[in-house]
């Protein structure tokens, strides 16, 4: 188990806390500490709304370990309407009904159990929103 | 700087190999080029390879291959950079010897892939993109190159049918490669009712996982011809990065990084695209050769696949790619792979490549990707058989 791992990432996990560039205004997620946009540095948090759209998505069916009892799970490349890229799991949703282009926002959800004690982590995945 | 060339060659069959350890198939490729170069002592040994800790339960992997080799005392290091981890290791021969720090370097790929389960591979092969943001999610190596390869057919307007050639190409070379794994043609109808992996990529967009082990050795230009008949030069290699996490790209479609070691490549051996007469290319995804060939100078944007499509991937063809099958048809050892691609290029140089020998081959290129482009490695090699 990986406790203070998980625990570092709690806030972008829980609640989209990215990055504002002070010097450009670019917001920032993943949070990297180093403006992409103008690489000065950047370190003030920022707050993301959690809406976006589907820029890309699959359905895959071999999981990883720790992912295994959750497959076949849908994967997405969800563009903020802020900006920047994320990399989540889409929820309520059926496979078959995703586009490209389609709105979506931000939940909480379990994303894995983790070791037979079972810790589980929680964090983003996203739905369909209006 | 002093030239550097390529004095012999080695190569293990790619497989699953249920009865070779990491070891005995890191030896068996060393020792293969040792004996191909006739050379019987080493200044150093660079060993790539990806997943020693994660699938072997081993690490210090270069001291571990020296020491079964018999090579007691020699330096010896392990050099990791995922699936671009082989021609890392070529990298740091190449600076080794053209440096002038060392006369002779074996650059070994190792990888044993097969004495783990699936779900075990995958959570491996993951630790390529980013920890913390995609494969926390659950994302896998086969669903990041399947959000590549959806929205390339969103953007070009291609259907999952038209990425078919590669493997078409992969496998129909494979058959005269005594040294792949899957020896067998494969037909566009068979593509198209493959097994999905993770949409829009099914089993024959992707690589199989495998076990093997291919090896070169380096020694200064100068001293080549005292050990061979043909030597290949390194006219180049070049390495770049770009974000470790695809969502963080400037452009998703771009593969920035492939581009930019291109590039650099074609300006230090003085030559372009025009020039390559073959491209052993990192096919470990049908949606990796077509951004591979575009981020390389071979096709425009949108027209990586076009170029497979028009049949100018094939031997005979503008720019034959995975002349001896590729990672598709002859196997995807992950952090050995870029020296499978590096031995096969210098089969052609040395106009050993039989069957498939690509017709007056002189100028060869190879590229070796790690993780969904985050590390790419090209090398360029010139045959010296016709000077
Ligand atoms: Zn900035």
């Amino acid at each position: 188990m990986e406790v203070a791992r998980f625990w570092r990432t709690n806030k972008q996990r829980y609640q989209l806390v990215g990055e504002e560039c002070p010097h450009c205004q670019a917001k920032i997620f993943p949070p990297r500490d180093v403006c992409p946009s103008c690489e000065k540095e950047a370190k003030v948090p920022y707050v993301f709304s959690g809406k976006g759209e589907v820029f890309s998505f699959s359905t895959l069916h071999q999981a990883p370990a720790g992912f295994e009892r959750y497959a076949p799970y849908t994967v997405a490349l969800v563009k903020l309407s802020e900006g920047p890229m994320v990399t989540a799991q889409l929820t309520d949703v059926d496979a078959g009904d995703v586009k490209i282009g389609m709105p979506v926002e931000m939940v909480t959800r379990v994303l894995r159990e983790d070791g037979e004690r079972g810790m589980l982590v929680y964090g983003y995945k996203f739905r369909p929103s209006n | 700087m002093r030239d550097v060339s390529i004095i012999g060659i080695g190569q293990t069959v790619v497989g699953e190999h249920w009865d070779k350890s990491l070891r005995e198939l890191g030896y068996y490729a060393l020792a293969s080029a040792m004996k191909d170069a006739k050379l019987e002592r080493i200044d150093a040994l660079y060993v790539g390879n990806a997943h020693s800790g994660a699938l072997s339960n081993q690490e210090n992997v270069g001291a571990m291959i020296a020491d079964f080799a018999g090579l007691r005392g020699v330096e010896a290091l392990k050099i990791e950079a995922a699936g671009a981890s082989a021609a890392a290791a070529m990298r740091m021969g190449y600076i080794a010897v053209a440096g002038g720090l060392c006369d002779f370097v074996a650059c070994v790929g190792v990888e044993k892939m097969t004495d783990q389960q699936p779900s075990t591979q995958e959570m491996a092969l993951a630790m390529a993109g980013d920890g913390d943001y995609e494969a926390m999610q659950g994302l896998t190596t086969v669903s990041l190159n399947a959000l590549l390869m959806r929205r390339y057919m969103h953007e070009h307007g291609y259907g999952k049918g038209d990425f078919a050639h590669f493997a078409v190409n992969a496998h129909a070379n494979a058959v005269n490669n005594p040294f792949a794994m899957y020896r067998m043609n494969i037909s566009p109808k068979q593509f198209a009712e493959a097994k999905p992996l993770s949409d829009p990529i099914s089993m024959f967009d992707s690589s199989p996982v495998a076990d093997g082990a291919a090896c070169v050795i380096l020694a200064p230009s100068a001293l080549a011809k005292e050990f061979t008949d043909r030597p290949v030069r390194v006219r180049a290699s070049a390495v770049a990065t770009d974000t470790i996490g695809l969502h963080d790209r400037r452009d998703l479609l771009a593969l920035d990084a492939a581009a930019w070691s291109a590039q650099k490549a074609y300006a230090s051996a003085g030559i372009g695209p025009d020039d390559i007469d073959l491209f052993e290319l990192h096919d470990g995804f049908t949606i990796m050769s077509a951004l591979s060939l575009e981020a390389a100078g071979f096709a425009a944007r949108g027209r990586g696949v076009g170029l497979a499509l028009d049949g100018e991937i094939r031997l005979g063809g503008r720019i034959p790619i995975t002349t001896m099958g590729g990672m598709k048809a002859r196997g995807n050892p992950a952090g050995a792979s870029g020296l499978y691609q590096i031995v096969e290029a210098a089969l052609q140089l040395r106009g050993e490549a039989g069957a498939n020998q690509v017709a007056n081959a002189r100028l060869a290129m190879t590229q070796n990707i790690g993780g969904s482009g985050a590390t790419v490695i090209t090398s360029i090699l010139e045959g010296e058989t016709w000077k």
